[in-house]
């Protein structure tokens, strides 16, 4: 089954390794920022990691770290064997945001198909991917709208679709779901796991939402306040999830200890 | 069909507008005329006095555009003068309006690609604007002179001038305006400074573009006017309303019936950025409910 992927034996080589990785912004300044320090990390292919932790504890600056959208101060970050900048430039990464980010002036469809575009796909190939995309987030109706006209879960699928258009290796998720309503996200983190069981990517996530992370993870890695450090990892087993496993007592019970890990981060344990 | 019943709503708005601005004229010079010139019930002075060289009457004005006028060696209704003359100004104006948006584009890009341009570059193109444009005229044109530029030419540049200046600002705005996470997005994507410019920052920049594109067309027909006016050409709206000027004593509606034709010049440029507008913006508002 899907947690099983991860366990796929010792002979897979893990698809993101962080070592020794350490990020000053300002270097120098007066408003120089530890932001994280000390982070060694390994994920392996087809693994659902979320990063979860007290705001400011430097969660999305390890994602962008690890997407290349910043570069360490010191250590390394590799991709798939080789550097994240190198991993970025093969376009191995699907980025999605706390907001959709679509472009505005494109069409649903349009938007999907940017990141192919920028491949130099043909206009039938990616017309037709588009379409399929729409299929897999539940918009079959919509490539001809534009984004204002769709709600905000309904924007963040497409952004959801747009990062997975190309099928890349790696999927890296900064709070995707933090601007929607209850409702809605629970539906979305069905639709997300969904996905990720048919895609089999690998996925990177920050949340601070204790239950998200223990919903949707096979390994919760819980950081510490400024600077953020790896305090512990919490292995997650629930199995394939659906609406029941939210009132399952294991999955209670991985919320809780999620919950004390992160209590007791922020009591400086 | 909506489009139809839109363009009348917009045609009636014209009218009742034009109809108010000739109501409170002729209002105006009833109300004078009845006071012999004072605010009613006091003594004081209206600002401006009423009298027909002064205030010469709506109706009036809007005959004298079927007047028939001297043009070289015809003789031609005023309205038709003026048109001739609006298609010459309107050529400088469009020349001037274009070498603007693409000079000012090409600052904006300039000063976006390098900060050190943007540090050096906005602080002059700022003061270029305080130069009055009387006084930098007669040197374009003296200049242009020199070179065997055509006149028109020489005016379409100080035209330009004045369109540059909105059209580099706004444009350096909408540049980046553009969504932090916009810009990392086609940073994962591996897209080069070129394709971001593109595919983002130049579609994200119409917004604030169109605006002033507005304010420089019109600009750009002041320029032109100011332009003809101030180096002395043969033709052009500025040259009819020089002359009309200097005749000001003897036949006043001239002087405003060409004032009229400057207005519509002004008002047909700005209709054109608008439909263009119209045309490239995609308006999408609304909200659709979530499908579940």
């Amino acid at each position: 089954m899907t947690h099983d992927r991860r366990t796929g034996g010792a002979s897979t080589a893990p698809a993101i390794v962080v070592e020794g990785v350490e990020k000053i912004f300002n270097a120098g300044s007066a408003d120089e920022v530890l932001a994280v320090e000390g982070i060694n990390l390994a994920i392996q292919p087809g693994e659902f990691v979320s990063l979860i932790g007290p705001s400011g504890c430097g969660k999305s600056t390890l994602l962008r770290l690890v997407g290349d959208l910043l570069a360490p101060t010191r250590g390394t970050v590799s991709v798939f064997g080789k550097s994240a900048h190198q991993a970025r430039l093969d376009q191995d990464y699907g980025m999605v945001f706390q907001h959709a980010g679509l472009f505005d002036w494109r069409r649903v469809a349009a938007n999907i198909e940017l990141p192919l575009e920028l491949r130099g796909w043909s206009k039938a190939d990616r017309t037709e991917r588009s379409a399929q995309m729409l299929d897999l987030v539940k918009l079959p109706d919509f490539g001809r709208h534009y984004p204002r006209q769709l709600s905000g879960g309904m924007q963040q699928r497409v952004a959801i679709a747009r990062a997975l258009s190309f099928e890349p290796r790696l999927l890296l998720m900064d709070e995707p779901f933090g601007a929607l309503d209850e409702m809605t996200r629970e539906h979305m983190q069905l639709e997300l796991l969904r996905i990720w069981r048919e895609t089999g990517t690998t996925v990177v996530f920050v949340t601070h939402s204790i239950s998200e992370s223990a919903f949707l993870s096979n390994r919760v890695v819980v950081l510490s306040p400024r600077p953020g450090r790896i305090h512990s990892v919490v292995e997650v087993d629930l199995g394939d999830r659906d609406d029941d496993t939210r009132e399952d007592p294991e999955y209670f019970a991985k919320e809780t200890e999620i919950r004390e890990t992160l209590r007791a981060v922020e009591d400086g344990a | 069909m909506m489009r139809w019943g839109r363009m009348l709503r917009v045609a009636a708005t014209v009218l009742v507008a034009v109809g108010l601005l000739i109501g409170v004229w002729e209002g105006y010079k009833w109300m004078g005329g009845a006071t012999d010139g004072t605010w009613p019930g006091t003594s004081i002075d209206l600002p401006t006095s009423t009298d027909d060289l002064t205030m010469p009457h709506a109706a009036d004005i809007v005959g004298e555009l079927f007047e028939e006028v001297r043009d070289g060696r015809n003789r031609l209704p005023m309205a038709v003068f003026l048109l001739k003359k609006a298609w010459f100004t309107l050529q400088e104006a469009a020349i001037g309006f274009s070498l603007g948006l693409a000079i000012g584009l090409g600052l904006a890009v300039l000063m976006l690609r390098w900060r050190v341009a943007e540090r050096g570059l906005l602080p002059w193109i700022n003061v270029s604007q305080t130069v009055p444009l009387i006084a930098l005229a007669p040197i374009i044109v003296t200049w242009g002179r020199q070179q065997d530029l055509p006149d028109l030419l020489s005016i379409s540049l100080i035209a330009t001038y004045l369109t540059f200046f909105p059209v580099a600002v706004s444009a350096l705005r909408g540049l980046q305006s553009p969504d932090p996470t916009h810009v990392e997005l086609m940073r994962s994507y591996a897209a080069p400074w070129r394709t971001t410019l593109f595919k983002l920052r130049l579609p994200a920049a119409r917004v604030y573009l169109f605006p002033a594109l507005k304010i420089a067309s019109t600009l750009s027909v002041v320029g032109a006017i100011v332009g003809e006016i101030s180096i002395g050409t043969k033709t052009g709206l500025g040259r009819a309303i020089l002359e009309f000027a200097q005749r000001y004593a003897v036949s006043p509606e001239r002087l405003y019936a060409s004032v009229v034709g400057a207005a519509v010049l002004g008002l047909t440029v700005f209709g054109l950025v608008a439909l263009a507008e119209r045309l490239t913006v995609t308006r999408t508002h609304g909200t659709v409910e979530e499908a579940r």
